[in-house]
């Protein structure tokens, strides 16, 4: 099976790292390794690998039950980066969880996940571990509790390997070792015997990463990878991932918080709150032609890099709803600048952001493209975003209404 | 109330700054493991922090995890005991203070802490949380209960919310009632360790503001420790950068922000992640290789050389000292820009 696996060869990014990088030659010559960007690499081709449908997710407790994820579609195609942002409680988690087939029994999953067409909720268990970990990868945020501490790192490698292919384990392990050079730890033959305390924070969550993309996955779906890391590694990190993705093929699903991080490497965008999806469209769409007032609020929380001093924030009043108790109507309406009646008793569709006839890149037939050029939004008054420069500026003075 | 404290107590203009650190250093031993648990080592958390704060005015210190940025913040404070070094309060030497001395400098310098999770006793009402501070300083018999009421107010509570438990709040409200416990004795000085990482954007940037209204009606001086650049760089007025146990840089948030002279700076400031698509998907980044160096062994001389793209000899035989070019902004590195 290790012939099938296309990859650069190891050596040609490790040495590199191996070395403490071309930084700490001590030539006269500045030499610095500045990071490969999302525009350097490779675009999404056309071929859908994952598409969610209609996903809900329900939790009964003693108190009533959790409605974590509601009504969640998106779809996602080769060497495409879709991240899914939302704060905690969003239900960014759980929606990618049930992708993946990691809830408890306790929870009603509803709707369908299809991996090239082949629906994995209603799949049998046993069809559905063999995907698992091979065709869908999973990276977890902390690396300590993902990574078994009483194993070597070659070791949990080499499983990852043998679980889903009949090799000799000396193959499984000369494929660990590659991946570990592909991810850029240094002297990888040596680390395959090293368990997971003798690794850094960064170090650990490229194992994570070596693991996750060690059986040439079509999905890697990356839970806030990088929350847990110093910035400078955070950099590494998220360079390692579109390495990755492209040395795989795979297509990234990122869950984060981190607007910061969702603009380097997205190509779209899907924002959560309270279970369900408010804004998707293309970066560029979300960030610059914002239509829901609760990723304005987001990206208004933000000190800007540029701002000037004395600048205020403006913050989203109030908190979230429980996930118990949805408010009747839109779920952001309690702490929303625009909401009125009509917010308070309806809750919004996710429709276009856009009125019917205008939008000119959209023609008819095209259903199937626009799937990933669309702009929606879950907002009865996103026209009214539409027509001011900065909707940031609706939560200014505490939100109140301007 | 507070505010009037200022207005009639006399200060004196030309006074020193508020708070003075001079050549700080704070080591943790580490003991082997035999039976006689000898000490092998020692982490060097903090090694030569100079750092002045004036009045009213907000130092930001930035730095990643392990940088010795928390545990100046406490050595300031004498929560930790420094090693050498000095660190004056309005002129007056804190380490070889009495501890009822220190007590009587707390009043006026307080902490909040990160983790608003672990910084409240789970145990007690948000109203005895609050009164806590007022009770060990002598303060609650003077209208102790209407102060608490004041103290929520003031950081946007409601005072009926008084009787709650602190799990009966978000993590927002959380970190206020741990300002509002530190406001309690009316300070002048704060030290604010990560007070927003453990919250979430929206909340964070309420907790910001409200930090700043604070400092405007309160005249309040903040140390404000944190490793988020964009929230450093929006509350501060100057900022000092750390690496290691050392401060690499300092000087004007412009000075830092708009041209940082340290190769760490640089490649701190690049690495993090600003939220503009167009500008993300092609700005160079700077990416250093390999993590940060253990603490316990430092490299010889500038602690940054094993990452740093300008290395030369001169580097690990000489600790590059932090030196002012003139500008008011000192850097330590041999080959500044």
């Amino acid at each position: 099976m290790t012939q099938s696996f296309d990859m650069p060869l190891p050596s040609e990014s490790a040495p590199a790292e191996a070395t403490g990088g071309e930084a700490s030659v001590t030539t006269g010559t500045e030499s610095v390794h500045t990071a490969k960007t999302l525009a350097e690499s490779k675009p999404p081709t056309d071929e859908e690998v994952l598409r969610v449908e209609n996903l809900s997710v329900d939790f009964p407790t003693d108190d009533g039950v959790v409605k974590a994820v509601r009504d969640v579609s998106y779809s996602l195609r080769e060497r495409e980066v879709l991240s899914i942002v939302g704060e905690s409680g969003s239900g960014k988690s759980v929606s990618s969880m049930a992708v993946m087939g990691l809830l408890p029994r306790s929870a009603r999953i509803s709707g369908r996940v299809l991996y090239r067409g082949q629906d994995l909720l209603a799949m049998r268990e046993k069809d559905r571990r063999s995907l698992r970990g091979r065709k869908i990868s999973m990276i977890f945020q902390d690396p300590m509790t993902a990574l078994n501490p009483v194993h070597t790192v070659g070791d949990q490698l080499a499983e990852a390997v043998l679980a889903h292919s009949l090799v000799p384990p000396r193959q499984a392990r000369e494929r660990a070792r590659e991946m570990l050079d592909l991810v850029g730890i240094p002297q990888a033959a040596q680390r395959l015997r090293n368990y997971p305390h003798e690794f850094s924070g960064g170090m650990r969550q490229r194992v994570m990463i070596a693991m996750a993309i060690i059986n040439n996955p079509d999905v890697i779906i990356a839970d806030e990878p990088t929350t847990a890391l110093d910035v400078t590694v955070q950099a590494q990190i998220l360079e390692k991932l579109l390495e990755v993705k492209d040395a795989v093929n795979a297509a990234i699903l990122l869950i984060t918080h981190d607007l910061g991080v969702v603009a380097g490497l997205a190509h779209r965008v899907l924002v959560m709150y309270a279970g369900t999806p408010v804004e998707v469209g293309e970066t560029d769409d979300v960030f610059y032609r914002t239509r829901m007032p609760y990723t304005a609020g987001l990206l208004g929380s933000i000190p800007s890099m540029t701002s000037s001093h004395g600048e205020r924030l403006r913050p989203i009043q109030g908190t979230p709803p429980s996930l118990i108790n949805l408010p009747s109507g839109c779920p952001f309406a309690p702490r929303c600048p625009l909401a009125d009646a009509t917010c308070r008793s309806s809750e919004p569709p996710l429709a276009p952001a856009y009125n019917p006839g205008e939008g000119g890149r959209r023609s008819e037939g095209q259903e199937d493209t626009d799937r990933y050029t669309e702009h929606l939004t879950a907002c009865h008054h996103w026209e009214r975003l539409a027509s001011v420069e900065d909707p940031t500026t609706f939560f200014r003075n505490g939100g109140q209404n301007p | 109330m507070t505010t009037t404290r200022h207005e009639s107590e006399e200060r004196h203009e030309a006074a020193p700054a508020l708070l003075e650190v001079d050549d700080l250093e704070v080591r943790f031993p580490v003991y082997g493991s035999g039976l006689l648990r000898r000490v092998v080592g020692h982490v060097h958390a903090v090694s030569g922090v100079s750092l002045r704060l004036a009045e009213r005015e907000t130092l930001g210190v930035v730095g990643e995890s392990g940088c010795g940025k928390s545990t100046t913040g406490r050595a300031i404070l004498q929560l930790v005991k420094p090693t050498a070094g000095s660190v004056r309060y309005r002129g007056e030497e804190l380490t070889s203070m009495s501890s009822a001395g220190l007590q009587r400098v707390r009043r006026e310098a307080g902490i909040v802490f990160q983790d608003p999770y672990a910084s409240l006793n789970p145990k007690l009402p948000v109203n005895d949380i609050i009164a806590e501070p007022l009770k060990v300083h002598r303060r609650w018999r003077d209208g102790g209960p209407e102060r608490v009421a004041e103290l929520l107010r003031l950081v946007g509570l409601s005072p009926e919310h008084g009787n709650r438990y602190p799990h009966e709040f978000s993590g927002g409200q959380r970190q206020r009632v741990g300002i509002a416990r530190a406001l309690a004795l009316e300070p002048r000085l704060l030290v604010l360790d990560e007070p927003v990482s453990a919250l979430d954007v929206s909340v964070q940037a309420g907790v910001v503001n409200l930090l700043e209204d604070l400092q405007e009606r309160l005249g309040l001086s903040y140390v404000f420790i944190a490793h988020d650049l964009s929230v450093v760089r929006h509350i501060s007025d100057r900022v000092a950068v750390m690496y290691l146990g050392r401060v690499v840089e300092t000087g004007t948030r412009e000075q830092v922000y708009e041209s940082p002279s340290h190769p760490y700076t640089q490649a701190l400031l690049s690495a993090a992640p600003w939220p503009d698509p167009r500008q993300e998907r092609v700005r160079e980044r700077i990416v250093l290789t390999g993590d940060v160096p253990s603490p316990v062994n430092p490299p010889s001389g500038c602690r940054f050389r094993t990452r740093c793209w300008k290395a030369q000899e001169v580097c690990a035989e000489q600790t590059p000292e932090l030196t002012d070019r003139g500008n008011g902004h000192p850097v330590a590195c041999h080959f500044p820009d």
